[in-house]
């Protein structure tokens, strides 16, 4: 196994490796470097380089690759009840923006480039109108409620406890130490109703979906036990590359990293994403140190996935 | 961004978020647009009682539009009613605002909106 630098300057090269979070087919067997946890000081330019400034680069490629809804998450988005408002953190291209279009959701992420694609998309859905029944198992339409922004995860610009429901789909792996963790957490349960009596809509559900450690069907040979702070590499392909360059990303966060691809040497850039794989029974622990209680959670597919709730309110509390 | 997810933001500002100042948050030269959106009535009675009608009237006011009643339409008068919901539609999904800023009744930060989309991520200082 290659030993992974943590500036992208000095990436080792990688030849096979491949999109190993891909939805729709098994993944190639790919190089991953172990990746210690960051300190807690160094965090946030660790996960400027090793998080947003890769999404950043590889928006579009990452795009043009991420459409498929998770059945899981889909299955939440449709039982949440009309005209209920929902946030999706991390909403990426937007692909759960519209899977339910009678309720009115809000997608943030740290990525200004996913969050263009995920304007266009939306509009697209706006103007689109799906017959009844062919847009699966709502009643068809167009879906007007959906908007998206640029915002953190730790840093929501969303009222308190104003949301009806929140998904966090493959984000909070990429926050490299635990306490980061369990804030993005906390920062989600914030955003949803307490269920008080009065108030309109039950107590808010937030439903997080993270890469599991135990992933024993899959050929990324990760299993109970192994290292689960990884460096997992993206080969951004020639025909995108290209776009990417003429497009000129910049990331507003605070410096992009520097293109390990742009030399001549790498025709095909890499870049190396920051994981911490889940073991079984860490996101319920993540959940109750927020502050929060487990509704349900579960296992699908190589991920570890929980619904969370703010602890009920009782009588006589303020 | 529309008029109806301003209802549901607040400054990202962590030490602004008890202080009643920052929501909403103001529209500053704000250059707006309308889409053309087909209406989903359900959608619209269901969310009215999660919209903060005094900060939709704010927002409404602010952005040059004519004073909302004090008191938000019920659903009957949404479902007797068309030109009231087609209204509402017209004010909380179809306007768009493309460009401007966002400020902060609090502490005054200025957040950006271009394209259409508003930018909330902070200087390092403002964490
Ligand atoms: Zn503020």
């Amino acid at each position: 196994m290659a030993t992974p630098s943590t500036t992208p300057s000095a990436l080792p090269s990688l030849s096979a490796a491949d999109d190993v979070a891909k939805l729709t087919a098994p993944s190639a067997v790919t190089e991953t470097g172990t990746a210690p946890p960051a300190a807690e000081a160094d965090a946030d330019a660790y996960e400027r380089t090793h998080v947003h400034g890769v999404y950043e680069a590889i928006a579009p490629h990452f795009s043009a690759t991420r459409y498929k809804p998770w059945p899981a998450v889909a299955a939440f988005l449709h039982a949440q009840p009309p005209g209920a408002v929902g946030l999706d953190v991390g909403c990426g291209n937007g692909k759960y923006l519209g899977v339910n279009r009678d309720v009115f959701m809000v997608g943030s992420d740290r990525s200004p480039s996913l969050i263009a694609h995920a304007r266009t998309r939306t509009k697209q859905l706006q103007t689109q109108v799906v017959a009844a029944g062919g847009a699966g198992r709502d009643g068809g339409g167009v879906a007007v409620g959906t908007d998206v922004l640029v915002a953190d995860g730790l840093v929501l610009p969303f009222r308190e406890r104003a949301a009806d429901f929140a998904i966090c789909v493959a984000v909070i792996h990429h926050m490299s130490t635990r306490t980061r963790r369990q804030d993005a957490i906390r920062q989600l349960l914030r955003c949803v109703k307490t269920g008080e009596a009065g108030r309109t809509g039950g107590r808010g559900q937030v439903l997080v979906y993270v890469w599991a450690l135990e992933q024993g069907t899959s050929r990324r040979g990760w299993e109970e036990g192994g290292e689960q702070d990884l460096l997992v590499p993206w080969v951004l392909k020639s025909r995108q590359k290209q776009q990417k360059q003429q497009r000129g990303t910049k990331n507003q966060g605070g410096g992009a990293p520097e293109e390990p691809g742009a030399a001549p040497s790498h025709p095909d850039p890499v870049f190396q994403r920051y994981y911490h794989l889940y073991r079984k029974g860490e996101l319920e622990e993540d959940v109750l140190a927020a502050g929060g209680a487990v509704v349900a959670s579960g296992y699908e597919r190589d991920n570890w996935w929980v619904v969370a709730a703010n602890e009920p309110v009782h009588q006589g509390e303020q | 961004m529309k008029v109806l997810t301003l209802n549901f933001l607040t400054c990202a500002v962590k030490t602004c978020k008890s202080s009643s100042d920052s929501f909403p948050l103001h529209p500053k030269d704000a250059e707006l647009a309308s889409d053309d959106v087909e209406v989903n009535p359900q959608l619209l009675v269901n969310l009215l009682p999660r919209i903060d009608w005094n900060a939709l009237r704010t927002t409404s006011t602010e952005l040059g539009f004519p004073q909302l009643p004090e008191q938000p339409p019920t659903a009957e008068e949404l479902g007797a009613d068309e030109k009231v919901l087609k209204d509402l539609h017209s004010l909380l999904i179809e306007t768009q605002i493309m460009e401007g800023k966002l400020v902060c009744g609090h502490c005054g930060h200025e957040y950006a909106i271009r394209e259409g989309i508003a930018n909330f991520l902070l200087p390092s200082h403002l964490v």
